[in-house]
């Protein structure tokens, strides 16, 4: 390949490669990875809304953290069954089962004990994440000289995605979304105003685990993508930047999906024009790159504008 | 077990995962009652980009650059969190998503980037530590503790870890009343002229020196773990604060010691041959003593539901 393009300077090629990347020319399943990951993007945008706006965003961290042993088991369970232990669905219920178990203990310590929601939190988090780093070693030992690749699932790894698997991301990544769209008004209210919400006849509790699941979803869906570590930046950082945009909720979810599905797709394509580019961390740090332009840039509650009205306040008329 | 081996090859782990444990449950128990418990989480994310910095700028997998990265990294991501939570009107808690994500995954990006295939140096290595890997092998028995030929071969990471130990314990002890008086009451604190915010950014660079030093010897799922788990479950089995961190102390201890034993020996009881993640075991072990504490503790009830 080098001598194909001797002709041409590094950074030119780099730039052939973005281009035909962002316009889905890299081949098949380059694209539809690309792809998924912007669907992703989107659907985790608009669902981390409720959570940020219900002040939970740190809960998924400590969910995503939560899928690491169910990962394990399901890997597994799977050998032992005789069956192939990467299968991506079973690993997938395998997270989704061990997440749900993390959220269950995040909500019991919390309300079962004097211990604060964020001692919760990082409890959960943390021993859920050895208890899988122990498993990934009993995997290690057990299937002696053949890889599971299981790590992948810790940053994400997008290299070597099966076609399969990239459609079952962007279905499940479509479903959650028409879910978020459908359930979005009784989630907005129970995030707002829980007083409110309950006033209007509306179950509350059950609201708000609809919401902690959808994130869950979110989170298991996105593991391969971005991996567990970094998967809550997608459902934190997104809702964040569009709230400074406007303070009506429905425009905070269209730009929230809107700045994910960028950071998604973005993210995906950038890191299929080289290697050493992992994918997890690309798009984390486009949507932190929107985030910071929308603390910047953004009208009446970016700090330029901040700053332009005390200017005003400071020396009115003084252009006059 | 106790023999010979046993001093080379276990004692040296076991203590410095028991130093680096108590370590972190120390300046733990305040956070905790802060309500900052995730602080230490987040520090132990953004470690990474700073030992990558420290990596790129030396050029070399040392000790002493890699935990001034560290710390450096702790310290603007402290910085970070504080000023987009100011600038944006952001509720702490996704201020920090915000800034610990970004961190470590410019630290994940900047390792991928740099050529780091000859050293020991990613990211799983970052998330478990080497627990297992420092070893003592000039040792020859229990004997070799008084060789003073010997000792000098002890992992660099047992007498780092020492220290630390001793000047997160002094600073504790030092700084008691205010500590104690700023955590519970920070009006009150403040009326008596006490500098609240001082003590609170110094707690942070307490726990942000135990959590680099911990690190830097047992890797970040410890650390986190230890932050929390221990005086947690301190705090559900004691309502006095000095109680609650002797109680602390010997959960980590517990933890470490248990966890060790248990991912060394463990799989060999069973008949494996393999040991498991040390880190991973710690880890666990403390998860179940909180588990236990939550279910059987004496002062475990949410306040509200204990007195009303």
């Amino acid at each position: 390949m080098a001598g194909v393009l001797r002709w041409t300077r590094p950074g030119r090629r780099v730039r052939v490669m973005l281009t035909e990347a962002l316009f889905l020319q890299l081949g098949y399943n380059a694209t539809l990875v690309t792809l998924g990951a912007g669907l992703l993007g989107i659907a985790a945008g608009v669902t981390g809304v409720f959570l940020v706006l219900g002040k939970r965003a740190l809960v998924s961290d400590a969910v995503s953290h939560a899928t690491l042993p169910g990962i394990g088991l399901a890997f597994i369970l799977m050998v032992m069954a005789g069956g192939d232990g990467r299968a991506l669905p079973g690993l997938l219920l395998g997270a989704a089962a061990s997440a749900g178990l993390g959220l269950l203990c995040v909500s019991w310590l919390t309300r079962r004990t004097r211990l604060g929601e964020d001692a919760a939190i990082g409890a959960v988090l943390s021993v859920f994440f050895g208890a899988g780093v122990v498993l990934l070693t009993v995997i290690q030992t057990m299937s002696a000289g053949r890889q599971a690749g299981l790590e992948t699932f810790l940053l994400g790894s997008t290299a070597g995605m099966l076609r399969s698997d990239a459609l079952v991301i962007a279905l499940a990544g479509a479903l959650v979304l028409g879910l978020v769209l459908v359930l979005r008004r009784p989630m907005t209210l129970a995030a707002f105003d829980p007083d409110f919400a309950i006033a209007q006849g509306l179950d509350v509790r059950r609201t708000e685990l609809a919401a902690m699941g959808l994130a869950m979803a979110i989170t298991v869906i996105g593991l391969k993508i971005v991996g567990l570590i970094l998967i809550v930046a997608l459902l934190i950082i997104p809702p964040v930047a569009a709230r400074f945009w406007s303070d009506r909720v429905d425009h905070v979810l269209a730009l929230s999906g809107l700045f994910g599905g960028i950071s998604g797709y973005g993210g995906a394509a950038l890191s299929a024009t080289a290697p050493g580019l992992p994918t997890g961390p690309l798009i984390v740090l486009l949507a932190f790159a929107l985030f910071v332009l929308s603390l910047l840039a953004a009208p009446r509650r970016g700090v330029l504008a901040t700053l332009l009205r005390r200017r005003r306040a400071i020396a009115p008329g003084a252009g006059r | 077990m106790m023999g010979a081996e046993f001093v080379a090859l276990s004692l040296p782990p076991i203590l410095i995962g028991t130093f680096a444990a108590i370590a972190c449950a120390l300046p733990g128990n305040f956070l905790l009652l802060r309500r900052q418990a995730l602080i230490g989480d987040a520090i132990s994310h953004v470690v990474l980009p700073g030992i990558v910095l420290a990596f790129l700028v030396t050029g070399i997998v040392a000790a002493w650059p890699m935990m001034l990265g560290a710390g450096a990294a702790a310290l603007v991501s402290v910085l970070l969190i504080e000023t987009i939570r100011r600038l944006g009107h952001i509720e702490p808690g996704a201020a920090m998503g915000v800034v610990f994500t970004t961190m470590f995954a410019a630290g994940v990006l900047l390792l991928e980037q740099s050529d780091t295939s000859g050293v020991h140096l990613d990211v799983q290595h970052a998330l478990y530590g080497n627990l297992e890997s420092l070893i003592w092998l000039e040792a020859t028995g229990w004997d070799s503790l008084w060789d003073a030929q010997a000792l000098a071969a002890l992992p660099p990471e047992l007498p780092r870890i020492v220290l630390t130990l001793l000047v997160v314990a002094g600073a504790v002890l030092l700084f008691w009343r205010p500590l104690v008086l700023s955590t519970f009451d920070e009006g009150f604190a403040r009326t008596l002229g006490l500098p609240v915010r001082a003590i609170g950014v110094g707690l942070v660079g307490l726990a942000a020196m135990a959590a680099v030093a911990a690190f830097d010897a047992v890797g970040s799922i410890i650390v986190i773990a230890m932050f929390i788990c221990p005086p947690a479950a301190a705090r559900l089995m004691t309502d006095r604060l000095g109680a609650q961190i002797w109680w602390s102390i010997g959960f980590a201890t517990l933890s470490a010691v248990l966890g060790y034993v248990l991912a060394g020996y463990g799989p060999l009881w069973l008949g494996g041959v393999h040991a498991l993640s040390a880190a991973g075991m710690i880890a666990s072990v403390s998860g179940v003593i909180l588990l236990l504490a939550a279910l059987f503790g004496p002062c475990r009830a949410a306040s509200g539901l204990r007195r009303g």
